[in-house]
């Protein structure tokens, strides 16, 4: 948490989010409020804008109109002080192929500003967490697209991120892996999350609050 | 925010390493340049060049087989999310870009090494050429790079980027061409190096540098926003 930043400040601020692709709206203005520590489940169909603004939260693309704040940064004007509080898990696993999974996390934690035996301690206990510290030498190439996700959520959760934004963050994970992936990714003091989901089954227990969205990015009301 | 200097280091470091495994860049660009000093040796029918027709073939040779690693500076970040990956970092955008380009100055010296010794067998009476033409190369690569790097980034996202990377680069090297031509014909002249105008062109090298990495610098960031 930033200092002088209120635990009442709310962690997600959307007002009247919009983002067009061309003349083809995918988030038709958005109004939401998330409180610190919330999970927010964001539930619709293929094409509902789900990943567009996961995708606007992770400052990877700027909203067309309304306004954005997340952790107190408003968006996209004060992105570069969100980004490092965010953890971000698309449906890449964003790991260079030709490097091995502990190389991958080495290279994110550089780029974080971890260094040193911190670092490499930090690296050790998340692959430890994920059950991939046998493979964790191998070329990221070489490993399953399962294991490729488990790699991912070590790489998302590696510099202790305020804010989650996981988008499917399941896929290709077998029981074992669902359940280690709920235990990394799962609720925790102060960490707020955005979830997207196509099975709310998995997580609607977990949810504070519930964003649906229909074709076009319109929100669902209640 | 992460230094500048610490997220240089950790991209160029990935970039090279990355290289060094896979060998998808250099190996390639040599092959086409000693294939292209084969093809010129046999065509022109000549034992030995001088001045600015050596220039010519040297740098005809030398840009082309850049392309190849310029058209694959940003393959592993499109093909491997790498872009998202960088961005979601706490770090100056600009140092991927100085990342990116010293990684192609590192392939183009280390091409260098090889090929320019190739080219003095093909075609030169005397090697007393190569230890000033060290300035030239080193030069041009630079130029290269800033160009290359700032050109690829706006290429990978394209459809055509195999296709648009070439033609929107080569119109904006012409002016680097023919200043690292022409500061490698005198010392290229046949009877021994001379350095008539050498330092005009070395300054015209210098100035083309300077413009194309403080342009890189200045509107990197701009690229990389969706």
């Amino acid at each position: 948490m930033e200092p002088g930043q209120s635990r009442d400040k709310p962690a997600l601020e959307l007002v009247g989010l919009r983002r067009d692709y061309g003349e083809r709206p995918a988030l038709a203005g958005i109004d939401l409020e998330l409180a610190e520590g919330e999970t927010l489940l964001v539930l619709g169909p293929n094409g509902a804008g789900k990943t567009t603004l996961l995708r606007i939260l992770a400052t990877l693309l700027r909203p067309s109109g309304g306004t954005v704040r997340a952790l107190g940064c408003s968006l996209p004007g004060e992105a570069w002080k969100l980004r490092g509080r965010i953890g971000f898990l698309g449906h890449e696993p964003l790991l260079y192929r030709d490097l091995s999974g502990r190389e991958n996390l080495r290279f994110q934690a550089r780029l974080h500003g971890m260094r040193g035996g911190a670092a490499e301690a930090r690296i050790a206990a998340i692959l430890a967490a994920a059950g991939i510290e046998r493979r964790a030498d191998e070329r990221a190439d070489e490993l399953s697209a399962g294991m490729r996700q488990r790699l991912a959520i070590c790489r998302c959760l590696l510099h202790e991120p305020e804010l989650l934004l996981l988008d499917e963050p399941d896929s290709n994970l077998d029981a074992e892996g669902r359940e280690l992936a709920s235990a990394m990714l799962g609720p925790a003091e102060g960490r707020t999350r955005v979830i997207v989901s196509h099975d709310p089954e998995r997580y609607e227990a977990e949810a504070d609050r519930l964003l649906r969205l229909e074709a076009g990015g319109r929100p669902v009301a209640a | 925010m992460t230094p500048t200097s610490v997220a240089f280091r950790a991209i160029l470091a990935k970039d090279l390493r990355g290289e060094l495994r896979s060998l998808q860049s250099l190996p390639a660009m040599a092959l086409f340049a000693v294939t292209t000093f084969v093809v010129f040796r046999f065509g022109l029918d000549r034992t030995s060049l001088s001045g600015s027709l050596a220039s010519g073939v040297l740098w005809a040779t030398l840009l082309f087989a850049a392309l190849l690693g310029v058209n694959r500076l940003f393959v592993a970040e499109r093909e491997e999310g790498g872009f998202d990956a960088i961005c979601l970092a706490p770090i100056d955008r600009s140092a991927l870009f100085a990342a990116k380009a010293a990684a192609l100055v590192v392939y183009l010296l280390a091409l260098e090494l090889v090929v320019v010794p190739v080219f003095a067998l093909f075609f030169l009476e005397s090697a007393a050429a190569l230890p000033p033409l060290v300035a030239v190369l080193f030069l041009a690569d630079l130029g290269l790079a800033a160009t290359g790097t700032l050109i690829s980034s706006m290429a990978v996202h394209s459809r055509a980027r195999d296709l648009l990377g070439p033609l929107v680069l080569l119109p904006l090297v012409v002016p680097l061409m023919i200043a690292a031509t022409g500061a490698s014909e005198p010392l290229l002249a046949g009877g021994g190096p001379g350095y008539h105008r050498f330092a005009t062109w070395l300054g015209v090298l210098c100035l083309y540098d300077l413009v194309f990495l403080l342009v890189g610098y200045a509107v990197f960031d701009f690229l990389l926003e969706d």
